[in-house]
């Protein structure tokens, strides 16, 4: 068992570009553990992504091409990806941290006994073996994980944790691999992928936004941060439980479910910080952030921060706002 | 349709957080526990589809004794009976453990639908029900935003990044992990509450079920996250900190 083997993710063709910072990760991972990296992609009719991938310095592009493996199921990856790993016998298997990773992949660690590390940040080599960091309590603690056991390991990487423009260029081999998948074992049958509705508000376009979270408290309290966005001349975002909530329309929310941004200013009022938040927000050019909690997460991304109650700061700030612009 | 619904009880949001003296995981007795709240959205989804369906709504939760508040709660909602496995050290247990005490002790009800929510708050693995679908032999879907029922199984919405979604036909009986928001969760009502002392829990523990702990992933220490950026905190009373803030707008930001 050797190598470190970067499970890429593609859907009708297109990359999801969190693979690619996945694939860095996974080629220092290598280089620090004195190891090989190779890759794989699932999919239907894959040769120009397989070729894409053979211009990057890995040792092998396993081109996993298969017609069942046409529309995504967790059966079908899992079984698939099982075939490959039993072959190829690397002793550690990294997969970006995406909706559809999450899927299947720990479906298929447990197939080899093992537990995927989900969401790690980063990793560090003890005695020639990863040791993986992860967030525990949405941010507010990491824990560093060992994996165990007789291997593989199997671990995903979050949003952002690595740097796609780190990938080192090179040449690999391409080996198509055609796993023995039959219909029949394939239980779930995915529909075509849709979205609800036409977009009415584009937050990409905003060039300040106010963002509110759990700490404004209840729904009654929404006219506090509406008044702030409209002194500002900002439009109004929200993080997930918000939308949940319906105190603000699902089209409002920033985050991994809903809208990525990067205004020049972003104001997360009373949001702790979760990653599924940041992960939609973390591009803005300046993150200003009000909340009572010190040790609250979003304070790992401000650049400026007000510790305070946000039912005092927010309307002092309308206040302020007015007289400057006068 | 029968319907197990897995919950699991973690500290209340918000809760100050000291890391132990092991260094391996928090202080806990000082701390408030609740449902976890994508499980409260799972136990709300199993007891609109019975409510809709007709069956059994069953809560099965592994915890400590002091889970058995959280179960309560979840059986003054509407659960009808529930399962508490009771472990008290329950980090001797990675993912895979866990998810084998709670297959083992859901498979003996012969279940339709097991549900349970796409995360913790605390460890935020989000694969217990993945992976105890896998242990059972069921078909799975995660992050879910709709379930009903078509022919003979059900059709579910998945989530999907940015927006997207879709739609997923399976057969029962199927696992799914719920995500928050997909439906509006009730409060117990004084009745429920009065209704849940009668309504039986069966408790379990783990040697019962033939599972020890055998972890492949440790835990090797806790530790507080490094800032990666210099937060500049602008101090003093509110309205000193939104006139500092403003300034910082109009001349450094420029954006007023």
């Amino acid at each position: 068992m050797s190598g470190v083997l970067v499970i890429m993710e593609q859907r009708g063709g297109a990359w999801n570009r969190m693979s690619w910072e996945t694939l860095a990760a996974g080629q220092q991972l290598a280089a620090q553990t004195g190891q090989t990296a190779s890759t794989a992609v699932a999919g239907q009719g894959i040769g120009a992504l397989a070729g894409e991938l053979a211009r990057k310095k890995l040792e092998r592009v396993y081109a996993v091409d298969h017609a069942l493996l046409g529309a995504y199921t967790a059966d079908g990856y899992t079984a698939a990806l099982e075939q490959l790993i039993r072959k190829a016998s690397p002793s550690l298997v990294l997969f970006p941290h995406t909706y559809q990773v999450r899927d299947f992949a720990p479906k298929l660690a447990t197939r080899f006994g093992q537990v995927l590390i989900s969401d790690t940040i980063g990793f560090r080599v003890d005695g020639g073996a990863p040791v993986f960091a992860r967030q525990l309590f949405q941010g507010k603690l990491n824990a560093d994980v060992k994996p165990g056991g007789a291997g593989p390991y199997f671990a995903s990487v979050q949003a952002g944790a690595f740097r796609a423009d780190q990938l080192q260029d090179g040449s690999a081999q391409v080996e198509n691999f055609t796993p023995d998948l039959s219909a029949d074992e394939i239980r779930a049958k995915p529909l075509d992928p849709f979205r609800e509705s036409a977009r009415a508000v584009d937050l990409t376009a905003a060039e300040i936004i106010v963002s509110v979270g759990r700490g404004i408290k209840e729904k009654d309290n929404i006219p506090i941060v509406e008044e702030l966005a409209k002194a500002l001349g900002a439009e109004l975002a929200a993080s997930r439980p918000i939308c949940d909530s319906g105190w603000l329309p699902m089209e409002r929310q920033v985050g991994s479910s809903g809208q990525t941004v990067s205004p020049k200013v972003y104001l997360a009022v009373g949001i702790s910080g979760a990653i599924q938040h940041l992960v939609g927000m973390k591009g803005a050019k300046t993150i200003v952030a009000i909340n009572k909690d010190s040790n609250a997460p979003i304070f790992e991304v401000a650049d400026y921060g007000i510790v305070g109650d946000l039912f005092e700061v927010v309307p002092a700030l309308v206040e302020e706002v007015k007289k400057a612009k006068g | 349709m029968k319907i197990i619904v897995s919950i699991k009880q973690v500290p209340v949001r918000d809760s100050q957080l000291r890391i132990d003296a092991s260094g391996h995981w928090i202080q806990e007795n000082d701390l408030s526990f609740e449902i976890n709240e994508p499980d409260a959205y799972a136990l709300e989804e199993g007891l609109q589809l019975k409510e809709k369906h007709g069956g059994e709504v069953i809560a099965l939760c592994l915890g400590p004794a002091r889970a058995s508040q959280t179960i309560r709660e979840a059986l003054a909602k509407g659960a009808d009976r529930a399962i508490h496995i009771e472990e008290e050290n329950l980090t001797s247990f990675d993912t895979l453990g866990i998810a084998k005490l709670l297959a083992k002790a859901a498979e003996s009800e012969k279940p339709d639908l097991i549900l349970t929510g796409l995360q913790s708050d605390d460890l935020g693995s989000g694969q217990t029900g993945v992976v105890m679908a896998e242990i059972l032999g069921l078909p799975s879907a995660t992050i879910i935003m709709a379930v009903e029922t078509a022919g003979s199984g059900i059709r579910v919405k998945r989530e999907l990044e940015d927006g997207w979604f879709q739609n997923v036909e399976m057969p029962l009986p199927a696992v799914l992990t719920i995500q928050s928001g997909i439906n509006k969760l009730r409060y117990a009502t004084l009745m429920g509450i009065k209704k849940a002392k009668t309504k039986e829990i069966k408790r379990l523990r783990p040697a019962e079920l033939g599972v020890t702990a055998a972890p492949a992933a440790i835990i090797e220490r806790v530790y507080l996250p490094q800032r990666t950026k210099q937060t500049q905190i602008l101090e003093g009373s509110a309205k000193e900190a939104a006139a500092k803030l403003v300034e910082k707008l109009k001349f450094e930001v420029r954006v007023i």
